[in-house]
């Protein structure tokens, strides 16, 4: 039976960097919103199966925190966000999505190499848990980059943050601090987006983060 | 952990006072508060160098952070005392109202508590929380005054901020990864008093990967180029007392992550050597900045740009390592930190009484405003390293090590160092001298804050007291 448990953990951190690509692709907010609903439900089933495997039950939270938070309020609090701010519209995205995922596969070879090179002697399943993590950190990464708006640059932090999680329970046996400081730091994070997003709309009447580069402060 | 431990007062006044001063209306009985809170926290700082230290699971105590705090809790404490006067001028012309100020104030002291909290943890994965939380803070208070340029600033601060804080955590739990097999599982894997015993049996590889990610996480707080895009925006759209702390302290607390990540490195003979690293971050933030300089227009964004370049010297000089270095690095800090707070502190009056931070309209100021005009010339004439004042000091150390051990590396040093210094009495000469302009309109300021400090960093040109140098030099030893 270790195989299979071996196997699980590989598929569900595995299927976290597949859905990471599909949110490089997707072009309209609302779809992508539910991708990134479905990356925090990955994340939840992923870290709760650490927990079974690790026999650590107090990753459940960790588990249960990423789906009730990240899986549903968030989804929902942003598809109400977007129609209350009335940009259903398609997403300016800065490069192609070709050059994109391009760039995506690259970057998650660079993880796998570097990861799977430096943790020769870790024990196998928290190495290829740490590469698909820093894969699903760069590919969160490589969307903020690519997105002009700001609800796309959030969702590209969430996901960067997901990644993060998948790297703090595959670490077996990370003191509990880090976990639960992780979670809150992202209902802080989201309050700070909340708030902000609020005020841009508040004042500039868009969300798209070039608009607000117009009003640098240096010109002369 | 005992009762009348002064540590647990370092923590737990700001986290009380900022409870107490989000719950209060008014700003009059808040920003007194703000200031007693601030001096409370300086006391029982300073009273940590008399008690017996214990090292646990969660808090350190020793030689090099003790440095950090009170160095902490006295700026904290000074620009509080700033922050009271310039507050009632912005709630006078409206950018503030009073509900603002509850929520500024309550901010000032969360971000005092992330910031110590940061510097006495003893444990990497609270130290992450707490300089995420001191961040989070910040951010908040740049956005303040909700101007276009605010958000902006805010925004990116937001952005690069997280993006910096979510590689520091990975190197974190990449030193964990690589503690695990040697230390066991559990919290000892992240106490940094266990891993620097036990790091030489560490696995090397996994170390540098972590060192890499934990130096580019913590160095964009640090505001080292390339990461560096945030801070002049930061700088100069928040109000300016978070301008001087940003510079005088949340730098700092940066740096001192690095640092000790640095100690844990240095400690593994088989892992790369973080000097070099951090002596090529720094040598292109400084000569980066100092062009930089040149082109500035605002003159908050001005001194911004100078504590990159200012940053970019101290991590060289931390970088070089060795006895000589070290020292010079820990007095440039320091010295950095007092002059650089005392520039925004006259910057923030200089602004409010001009209405404007455009360094075209600001003329004159010797003129109009001698105390603030003067001020300014010997803030700046500090910063810019003109012999006698501290700042000059540090630098020649800086440079005379660089010469005795790297001296190729002295020469990009030098270029960077004199060409600051040109940019800085450039734009010193049209700000303070010539035709004045703009309004002359009496400051209400205290000018306590401003002076005390300069006076600091003038007189430690002249003479530093026997005792802080024999501590400095220990310090010093410790950081190898």
């Amino acid at each position: 039976m270790p195989n299979l448990a071996f196997d699980i953990a590989h598929l569900l951190a595995g299927s976290l960097v597949l859905v990471s690509f599909m949110m490089l692709y997707q072009d309209r907010l609302p779809a992508l919103i539910n991708v990134f609903a479905l990356h925090a439900i990955l994340l939840s089933a992923s870290v709760a199966w650490q927990a079974n495997i690790q026999n650590e039950p107090y990753l459940n939270i960790t588990a249960l925190i990423a789906l009730g938070f990240k899986g549903v309020i968030i989804p929902v609090s942003l598809r109400r966000m977007i129609v209350r701010l009335g940009i259903h519209r398609e997403i300016e995205t800065v490069v192609g999505i070709g050059v994109t995922m391009l760039a995506g596969i690259a970057l998650v070879a660079l993880s796998m190499v570097v990861m799977l090179r430096v943790t020769a002697e870790a024990a196998p399943l928290a190495r290829e848990d740490l590469a698909f993590a820093l894969s699903v950190l760069l590919l969160g990464l490589l969307m903020m980059v690519t997105r002009r708006n700001a609800v796309g640059q959030v969702l590209g932090f969430m996901s960067l943050e997901n990644g993060l999680i998948l790297a703090a329970t595959g670490a077996k046996g990370m003191p509990l601090v880090v976990e639960i400081s992780v979670a809150f730091s992202i209902l802080i994070a989201f309050i700070v987006i909340g708030i902000f997003l609020f005020r841009i709309r508040e004042r500039f009447d868009t969300v798209d983060v070039t608009v607000l580069d117009r009003f640098r402060g240096e010109q002369p | 952990m005992n009762a009348i431990d002064p540590l647990l007062f370092v923590l737990a006044i700001p986290a009380g006072a900022a409870a107490l001063l989000a719950a209060l209306p008014g700003y009059r009985l808040s920003s007194s508060i703000n200031v007693i809170a601030s001096f409370l926290t300086l006391s029982a700082a300073l009273s940590l160098f008399i008690v017996p230290r214990e090292i646990t699971d969660y808090f350190l105590v020793d030689d090099l952070n003790i440095v950090f705090i009170v160095l902490n809790t006295f700026v904290g404490f000074t620009t509080s005392v700033f922050s009271a006067t310039y507050i009632a001028h912005e709630l006078e012309i409206g950018r503030l109202t009073s509900t603002y100020l509850r929520f500024y104030h309550a901010m000032y002291q969360i971000m005092m508590f992330g910031m110590n909290l940061a510097l006495v943890a003893n444990n990497i994965g609270l130290m992450w929380v707490a300089i995420e939380l001191a961040t989070l803070a910040t951010i908040l208070m740049v956005g303040i005054y909700r101007t276009h340029e605010a958000l902006e600033a805010a925004w990116k601060y937001f952005i690069l901020g997280s993006v910096g804080i979510a590689f520091a955590l990975f190197g974190t739990i990449l030193v964990y990864m690589a503690a695990q097999p040697v230390v066991g599982e559990g919290l000892q894997g992240m106490v940094w008093t266990v891993l620097i015993q036990r790091v030489a049996e560490f696995d090397p590889a996994l170390l540098n990967v972590a060192f890499i990610f934990l130096l580019l996480g913590y160095g964009t707080k640090v505001g080292l180029a390339p990461l560096h895009a945030w801070l002049p925006d930061a700088h100069a759209e928040g109000p300016t007392p978070v301008s001087a702390v940003l510079s005088g302290l949340l730098l700092n607390v940066a740096l001192y992550a690095v640092l000790r990540f640095k100690m844990l490195l240095a400690a593994n003979v088989a892992a790369i050597a973080p000097g070099p690293l951090m002596v090529t971050m720094g040598l292109v933030s400084l000569v980066f900045a100092a062009f930089m300089l040149y082109r500035r227009r605002d003159i908050k964004r001005l001194f911004a740009y100078s504590s990159i370049e200012h940053m970019g010297i101290i991590v060289f000089a931390f970088g070089m390592g060795g006895p000589l270095a070290n020292f010079a690095g820990l007095l440039q800090m320091t010295m950095h930190s007092l002059a650089k707070s005392a520039i925004f502190f006259t910057v923030g009056h200089i602004a409010q009484v001009k209405g404007t931070q455009k360094i075209v309209e600001i003329n004159g100021l010797t003129g109009t405003h001698p105390v603030l005009g003067w001020a300014l010339v010997l803030g700046v004439v500090a910063i810019a390293g003109m012999p006698p004042l501290g700042i000059f000091m540090s630098e020649f150390l800086v440079v005379s090590s660089t010469f005795s051990r790297a001296p190729l590396l002295a020469l990009p040093l030098i270029l960077g160092l004199l060409v600051a210094f040109g940019a800085l009495l450039l734009r010193l000469n049209g700000l303070a001298f010539g035709e004045p302009t703009g309004s002359k309109a009496p400051v209400q300021a205290s000018y306590l804050p401003m002076f005390g400090h300069l006076a600091l960093v003038f007189v430690a040109g002249f003479y530093l007291p026997p005792a802080l140098v024999a501590w400095f030099q220990h310090v010093a030893s410790i950081l190898g």
